[in-house]
């Protein structure tokens, strides 16, 4: 597993109804690319955050699909429109199957 | 910045680094919050020698002074991600975490940073942040030391650090501590090295004025660990000196040297006041 992984994120804690606010999320992982080698000559295998998604009360807002050409440290700034209060879901998947998963509940007012 | 000597040609710069400085007047607020002290009356025992002492963070330009604005932007950040995994994790002969003795590092580091370097009863010495680390690991962790001057021993002093973000430097100067302080002061106006300069030639005559093409701090260390861009890692206070004292072509001290302690101590008091940046952005 790859180690210390820890998701980040910033959402406002609150917006007016309809508002387009921004997003921001970092994660940190190695996104070993799987194409280099190590000091003896062999292949380090691929370890890559794989797919990104966040999701608002259920609702898709983005899902990524990431490739191994993607540097270290993942980062992600989007927007979004604010229907209602609710809570943004984050999640991440790893090639090793683990998935790490954030969230940030946002008011309205 | 009310630097009053401007002589020459050095006046045109200087003005133009008044300007640049007066870009950052809202002044060093973290994540749109937290608001940071980068300029401070100078301490008692400065008088004579400042009046106001100012964070590095002034002195940077404005890109760089941004990024510390965001941690997103904080190149920093991640080891302090990183710290808070080491922080956690169990290490040693004793499979102990810092956290198994220390619990909640927001509780337990809040403030922390601040006094350091401090007298150790125990060890009748002067220790910096760092070789507290060291002690905690080799005494009660029965781990080996963290090489000084390195990621990971820097890594876990960003994450002590953060816990303090905000909080103003009061290192103490007097009781026990005031022999290592007075080597220190003497350290930083002593000349050395081949171009015979002294800290103070640069830091405390020169400040605000270019060095070459090198804005010129007061060379405060409230912001260590700080992230440098030129080398895309951390780097300490004791690690900076090293650089510093190569600058004037002078063999430096070790790292880990009891000199350099004293130095911090001192280069610390300079500070007092100041907060704590928890990990800084610089050039």
């Amino acid at each position: 597993m790859a180690e210390n992984v820890t998701p980040r994120v910033r959402v406002p804690s609150s917006a007016a109804a309809g508002e387009v606010i921004t997003i921001k999320t970092l994660i940190s992982h190695v996104m070993e690319s799987g194409q280099r080698k190590n000091s003896d000559g062999t292949l380090i295998p691929r370890s890559i955050i794989n797919r990104f998604t966040c999701d608002f009360n259920g609702q898709n807002v983005i899902d990524v699909t990431l490739e191994p050409a993607i540097s270290t440290n993942p980062y992600f700034e989007f927007q979004a429109m604010v229907p209602e209060a609710g809570t943004y879901t984050f999640t991440w998947y790893d090639d090793d199957g683990s998935v790490y998963t954030d969230t940030k509940d946002i008011a309205i007012g | 910045m009310t630097k009053t000597v401007l002589k020459g040609a050095i006046a045109a710069v200087a003005v133009l680094a008044g300007a640049q400085v007066a870009l950052a007047e809202g002044g060093l607020v973290i994540n749109g919050e937290l608001e940071m002290i980068t300029e401070a009356p100078a301490a008692d025992h400065l008088k004579g020698s400042l009046t106001t002492v100012y964070s590095g963070w002034v002195f940077r330009d404005v890109d760089t002074q941004a990024m510390q604005m965001d941690d997103f932007d904080n190149p920093g950040m991640l080891y302090v991600d990183q710290g808070e995994g080491m922080w956690n994790a169990p290490a040693g002969t004793s499979e102990k975490s810092c956290a198994d003795c220390h619990g909640d590092a927001s509780e337990s580091m809040a403030g922390v940073r601040t006094v350091y370097p401090k007298w150790n009863e125990a060890a009748g010495e002067v220790r910096s942040l760092q070789m507290q680390i060291n002690a905690c690991r080799t005494e009660n962790q029965g781990a080996d030391a963290f090489k000084y001057g390195k990621d990971e021993i820097n890594t876990m002093e960003a994450y002590i650090s953060m816990q303090s973000r905000g909080m103003p430097m009061n290192v103490a100067i007097d009781g026990p501590a005031a022999a290592t302080w007075e080597q220190g002061k003497e350290m930083y106006y002593a000349r050395t090295g081949q171009l015979e300069l002294s800290c103070a030639n640069c830091h405390e005559d020169n400040y605000d004025n270019y060095i070459r093409a090198d804005h010129l701090s007061q060379g405060q260390t409230n912001g260590f660990p700080v992230y440098r861009l030129k080398d895309t890692k951390l780097t300490s206070a004791a690690g900076r000196f090293v650089g510093c004292v190569r600058d004037t072509r002078a063999e430096t001290y070790k790292i880990d040297s009891s000199e350099f302690v004293a130095l911090e101590l001192y280069v610390a008091s300079r500070g007092n006041g100041l907060s704590v940046e928890g990990v800084s952005v610089r050039n």
